[in-house]
């Protein structure tokens, strides 16, 4: 059983085909890293994936559920966590608030209008457990707004570690940051506990081979290889492709 | 200290019908708490859903005619009420079942284009609605037995509707489901990979806003005993707009400043001011050039800057490790 699976899938739009029959497996617990030039198609294939993209052919499975047709809102729920390349987060809240949100989607409290959010105390609790997993605890009172890049990277894997997600898609977690903050966020996705399955995308050859266990090469839109670290670095089709040699 | 601010505020409001002189300062009074409660109303969207609608107007006048054909049919005031009020939170279900087909200025020309349908029905469907002659209705009602037929009891039966609107908005704001509602406003693409249904959660503020213009729209109805199409044109949903932005949107008493600025200028400066409407835009101008995230929030960030400087904090960084560096 693949924690992820993807089967011909293709994204067209209009006359520009983005995917062209992705074929991805990943296994439980599995650290995959997706490469690839910019424009090969793989935050397509992660929007596909999460479902913000609609494909125009093949399969997505998640642990054997097909979830393909599955509105984009019910794979969080079905246990797909995601961060994205450009930070998208709550500026106007705090960190604190930023975590709750991401907790409460998943509870029906989401929907009540009549009790105070400030007196779920459980609520606010687990978010505080959230935010010291990713070292931010300290700064949980502050607004986003007036936090640094690289606190925000770790608030947006915060978000996706909320939701306790089977399958983690990371996008480009290490973009904009400096080495030190490279360093941080590197400890922290290496210590997220293995059941939760990653998928990443990265451009940070250094830091995110280290991290990789199978790599697949994306190139126009279909994965072009896939093998282990040393097969890929040793590939000559990879490295034409990613590295122009 | 808050609460001592909430209690003179209130016996402030209580007390209007004595400390202001005769009965049209009491009525310009009533029509700042009625127009404050349909500011408010349109706030649910504006300023936490994040979604303008100029066709509000509409909805205030769905309940009002609803509620002046039912009266003028005879029923009683508590069934005419219910019905309009059911009345119009259909209609909000239609408005937003059709807007929310588009986000940004697709959502605004949708909600003017429902504005003008209502406005058009109203001004033309004469057999329905008496076209531009209005409908009259005679007498406010009595409710617990106490007559609302004087300017200071019907005062005092807004500010307790506007009291509850207030009150309402604070457990709707402060609710998990009013934190879901801003969220759409911030990042709906984080929503809804979060899990929100997105869609549903502005459906449902849209029912929430336009159930208080309809309660808006029956104060109005039975402030002037009167309803015609003016109270459904689109300067209307304007001129609603412009008390939330002015006073602040996605606040509690910005609405609520904007009303009053609104009708105290329109009412009183009218009286010593020919071009009135002039002294109302530059006013507007005024506040968007210094304050442009309205009245409240801008008099709140100068009243922090004259108390703690305008100097941010320094911000720092904080290591996986809980270690403070600098940045």
């Amino acid at each position: 059983m693949s924690a992820l699976a993807v089967r011909g899938l293709e994204k067209r739009f209009g006359g520009l085909r983005v995917t062209a029959a992705v074929d991805l497996s990943v296994e439980p617990g599995e650290r995959r890293l997706i490469i690839g030039p910019n424009g090969a198609g793989k935050t397509t294939l992660f929007n596909l994936i999460t479902g913000e993209l609609s494909p125009n052919g093949g399969t997505i499975t998640l642990f054997d559920t097909d979830i393909t047709h599955v509105p984009s809102r019910r794979r969080a729920h079905l246990g797909i966590g995601r961060t994205y390349q450009i930070i998208t987060l709550f500026p106007r809240d705090t960190l604190l608030r930023n975590v709750t949100l991401s907790l409460l989607a998943l509870t029906r409290l989401r929907w009540n209008p009549f009790v105070r959010l400030e007196a779920q105390t459980a609520l606010t609790e687990r978010a505080r457990v959230v935010l010291s997993r990713v070292g931010l605890d300290r700064l949980a009172d502050r607004p986003l707004a007036e936090t640094s890049y690289g606190e925000r990277r770790r608030v947006e894997i915060a978000l996706a570690l909320a939701q306790s997600p089977r399958v983690l898609l990371l996008d480009e977690p290490f973009a904009g940051l400096s080495i030190e903050e490279r360093r941080d966020v590197r400890a922290l996705v290496a210590g997220i506990p293995r059941d939760v399955t990653i998928v990443m995308i990265e451009h940070d050859m250094d830091t995110a081979l280290d991290f990789a266990e199978r790599i697949s090469v994306l190139h126009l839109g279909a994965v072009v290889m896939e093998g282990t670290r040393a097969e890929v670095v040793a590939h000559p089709r990879a490295r034409e492709i990613y590295l122009g040699e | 200290m808050k609460r001592l601010v909430l209690a003179a505020a209130l016996v402030g409001l209580a007390t209007v019908p004595w400390w202001v002189r005769g009965t049209f300062y009491v009525n310009i009074a009533s029509q700042v708490l009625l127009y404050a409660i349909f500011a408010l109303g349109v706030n649910v969207l504006a300023g936490y859903a994040g979604l303008v609608s100029l066709g509000h107007a509409g909805l205030f006048g769905i309940a009002a005619y609803a509620g002046a054909k039912m009266l003028a049919g005879g029923a009683g005031h508590l069934a005419a009420n219910v019905a309009a009020l059911a009345a119009t939170v259909l209609a909000a279900g239609v408005f937003a079942v059709l807007a929310l087909r588009g986000t940004g200025l697709g959502f605004v020309m949708i909600t003017v284009a429902l504005g003008q349908i209502v406005w058009g029905v109203a001004y033309r469907w004469i057999s329905l609605t008496n076209g531009d002659n209005g409908i009259s209705i005679t007498g406010r009602p009595s409710p617990f037995g106490l007559s609302l037929a004087s300017p200071r009891s019907f005062y005092w039966a807004t500010l307790a509707v506007f009291l509850a609107t207030v009150l309402s908005m604070a457990i709707f704001v402060a609710s998990p489901f009013g934190a879901s509602v801003r969220g759409t406003r911030d990042q709906p693409r984080r929503m809804n990979a979060l899990g929100y249904h997105v869609w549903m959660i502005r459906f449902l503020a849209f029912l929430f806003s336009g159930f208080w213009s309809g309660v808006a729209g029956l104060l109005y109805l039975y402030y002037n005993q009167f309803v015609s199409p003016q109270a459904v044109a689109l300067t209307a949903s304007a001129e609603v707009l412009l008390m939330v932005i002015a006073g602040g949107t996605g606040t509690l008493v910005g609405p609520v400043v904007g009303a009053a600025l609104v009708v105290v200028i329109k009412n009183v400066a009218s009286a010593y001011i020919e071009r009135w409407n002039f002294v109302l835009g530059a006013i507007f101008v005024i506040i968007m050039v210094f304050m442009p995230e309205g009245l409240v929030p801008g008099l709140g960030r100068l009243t922090r800057r004259l108390r703690v400087g305008a100097r941010p904090p320094a911000p720092v960084a904080v290591t996986a490790n809980g270690e403070e560096v600098p940045p």
